[in-house]
């Protein structure tokens, strides 16, 4: 395969090239966020079928604020305290004079 | 169904592996195709509770080469169909070795789930080694062929620390049946069930012992690592669930799993290695699973955690298969798979990113697969009053979301525009998808139909997935997931994709051959440059110097007094010694003077000899 190939076709306008779709996506995004954690808060008073194990599970909006801090700390910790540990150059494990690692004819 | 006896499927696989390369054009394609359904109508002709295929009287043990359960056929079911999917999926390059390897490494891990004893255990767990090995070298670049290697060298050391602890076992009076209940399970008790254990956290991905996968997954070629990411692991899982079912060490090796590797996936570039870190996290989902459970049990919870493992490993193989096809894709593509190299595809690939976009929601969406069985594993260790291991748990779903199915997606298929204007996936690709991609819905919509009533372990109260409070929370849990990946990224706070290794502990094998050369280097180069310098320069240049000096020094001591008596001056003497040393230096003394210094030598011989 070949440079050329990669350009095969001709260029396209997708729809998330227009900024308004990205918002409505976005949007949407916040509203049912917005909604399960509503739903969270509401159903316990009108249904009583939920069976939490812990006590934390009980706490309207448990899962989503769960949900939220835990992938922020993930980023963070990875960010912060891993990638200064353990980032290299691309080429850490190549042997000298073999920096491309090169595909076979 | 006519009653045809079944045949053993690695046979089948074995020997479609042997055929295909002497098959050319549409031929190969045909046969590479047939021996998958081949298999699947083989799978029907497989009873539950029927052992097949014995071979008595060799060395006093008896080999089985069929043990059908539950256990064994739910993981049969699900090989056959993926090995189906692969095979469709690459069979458009009609390469003999890629299709080879494929049907070669399918039919190993069957041999594995079917086998009733240790050593056919044993023996197709070490050719699975085999089947990845050839997956990596159809990459057919200095780096497939660099990362076959280090595969050999990590799965051999796992495999003889796996043959050291079966052979104490046996030699101890264990018994070498292997699966089919409690009475079969190993247990951690001596020298040989640890390092049985250890032989199989080897292939399962253990934490350190596991490097190797998210190390050689990523070289693999853009098709062979589909089989790569179906079988070893989930082998591993199998064995370990009729090995070391109810061990307690599995829940918090599997506790480990689920959360470290998601670090490694947030700072990583290549999104076939993120893919590779997502599936160590959901490994670690079963492996808490089988740690939790007990065979044969008659406590709900326990059997359910096994139920679970089995049913995550049937959804997982699914899912997984479909994230690395559509990644895969890409690759065949546009020969990138980097995230800083990728973007916007989904103009150009809209069905493949479609996929995608299935295989990631499917991770644990409700009406996909994932929701289905994870949340089994889970409500045991809630259930069972883990507290810590159900937190890694919640963390492993929340994290493995944000990245296989949110991060992956995301930049392969939208982020910036990469210029890339690539063609859509070839068809057969895209049927192979298509199918994994209906599975993946219909078994989260109808978990009933038939991934449940496959499920092994006997419970009294099947377990229900679609509750009104584990649809909201885990939909919860997930959209903030993906909220918060999408404020930290407009935030400008998610790390910039970058161009870099990451060293994880693939680097105690991959580096530890240079700091061996280097020790050796020093130490024995060291070594013998100070014995060259001590023995041949100096002692032997001493040794040397003192006899080409000494005759001429012994003979001055006689020959100045002689030549002052003579009365010579003391230039003239000077002049004479310089040629004396000369002389002595060439070693061309005169026969007399050799002669002289003969008789002198006697001479002092004899005096010593007297006075002595």
């Amino acid at each position: 395969m070949n440079d050329e190939e990669y350009q095969s076709v001709p260029a396209k306008e997708g729809w998330l090239d227009n900024p308004k779709n990205v918002q409505r996506v976005l949007r949407w995004l916040f509203i049912s966020c917005a909604f399960l954690v509503l739903v969270d808060c509401v159903y316990p008073l009108i249904n009583h079928d939920k069976h939490p194990y812990f006590k934390w599970e009980k706490w309207p909006g448990f899962y989503a604020v769960f949900g939220f801090v835990s992938s922020a700390v993930l980023v963070f910790i990875a960010k912060h305290v891993l990638r200064p540990l353990v980032m290299r150059s691309e080429h850490y494990y190549d042997e000298k004079g073999d920096k491309k690692g090169g595909e076979d004819a | 169904m006519p009653d045809l006896p079944p045949v053993p499927p690695a046979f089948i696989y074995l020997l479609g592996a042997l055929l295909v390369p002497f098959l050319r054009g549409r031929a190969r394609q045909v046969v590479a195709l047939a021996i998958p359904l081949i298999a699947f109508f083989n799978y029907f002709l497989i009873k539950d509770g029927v052992t097949y295929w014995t071979i008595p009287g060799f060395l006093d043990f008896e080999f089985v080469l069929g043990r059908a359960d539950k256990w064994s056929l739910i993981f049969l079911n699900i090989f056959t169909v993926l090995s189906f999917c692969g095979i469709l999926y690459i069979i458009k390059d009609n390469k003999a070795l890629d299709l080879s390897a494929g049907l070669l490494y399918s039919g190993c891990a069957m041999g594995v789930v079917m086998a009733g004893d240790l050593i056919t255990l044993y023996m197709f767990w070490e050719m699975l080694t085999l089947g990845a090995v050839l997956c990596l070298l159809t990459r057919r670049a200095k780096a497939g062929r660099n990362a076959a290697y280090r595969y050999i060298l990590v799965h051999v050391f796992g495999g003889v620390i796996l043959l050291a602890g079966l052979v104490l076992h046996i030699a101890g009076g264990g018994s070498i049946a292997f699966g089919g209940g409690k009475e079969n399970v190993i247990g951690l008790s001596g020298l040989a069930s640890w390092l049985i254990f250890i032989g199989f956290g080897v292939n399962c991905a253990w934490p350190v012992l596991g490097s190797w996968l998210t190390d050689t997954y990523p070289e693999a070629s853009y098709g062979g690592v589909i089989f790569m990411a179906t079988f070893t692991t989930k082998t591993a899982i199998y064995v370990l669930s009729q090995t070391f079912a109810g061990e307690e060490a599995l829940i918090w090796i599997g506790a480990a799993m689920a959360t470290i590797p998601l670090f490694f996936a947030v700072v990583e570039n290549d999104l076939r290695k993120v893919l590779a870190y997502c599936l160590v996290n959901q490994v670690g989902f079963m492996t808490v699973g089988v740690g939790l459970g007990k065979l044969d049990s008659s406590i709900l919870y326990e059997s359910q955690a096994l139920n679970g493992t089995a049913a995550h490993a049937y959804c997982h193989i699914l899912y997984k298969a479909l994230l690395f096809m559509s990644i895969g894709s890409v690759i065949y593509r546009t020969g990138k798979s980097k995230a800083t190299e990728l973007g916007g595809l989904y103009k150009y690939m809209p069905w493949t990113c479609l996929f995608c976009c299935i295989g990631a929601v499917s991770i644990s969406f409700p009406f996909f697969c994932g929701f289905v069985s994870k949340s089994m594993i889970m409500s045991t260790a809630a259930a069972e009053n883990h507290f810590i291991v159900w937190l890694a748990l919640v963390f492993g779903s929340a994290g493995v979301f944000h990245l296989a199915g949110i991060k992956v997606p995301f930049f392969a298929f939208f982020s910036r525009d990469s210029g890339l204007r690539p063609k859509e996936a070839p068809s057969n690709q895209l049927w192979a998808m298509g199918i994994i991609a209906g599975l993946c819905i219909f078994v989260g919509t109808f978990p009933n139909a038939f991934l449940y009533p496959m499920l092994p372990e006997v419970v009294d109260k099947m377990y229900k997935p679609y509750t009104w409070a584990h649809v909201t929370d885990l939909l919860a849990l997930l959209l903030s997931s993906a909220l918060a990946f999408t404020l930290l990224l407009r935030a400008g706070f998610y790390p910039a994709a970058m161009r870099s290794t990451n060293v994880d502990f693939d680097c105690l094998y991959r580096k530890s051959g240079k700091g061996m050369y280097f020790a050796f280097d020093k130490l024995f180069n060291g070594a013998n440059q100070f014995c060259k310098t001590l023995f041949f320069d100096k002692i032997a240049g001493a040794l040397s110097s003192f006899f080409v000096a000494a005759p001429s020094t012994l003979l001055s001591w006689f020959a100045v007094p002689v030549w002052k008596i003579q009365g010579k001056s003391d230039d003239e003497i000077d002049c004479l010694k310089e040629n004396l040393f000369a002389v002595g230096r060439a070693g061309a003394f005169p026969i007399g003077l050799t002669a002289l210094l003969g008789v002198l030598l006697l001479a002092l011989l004899s005096v010593i000899f007297v006075l002595k």
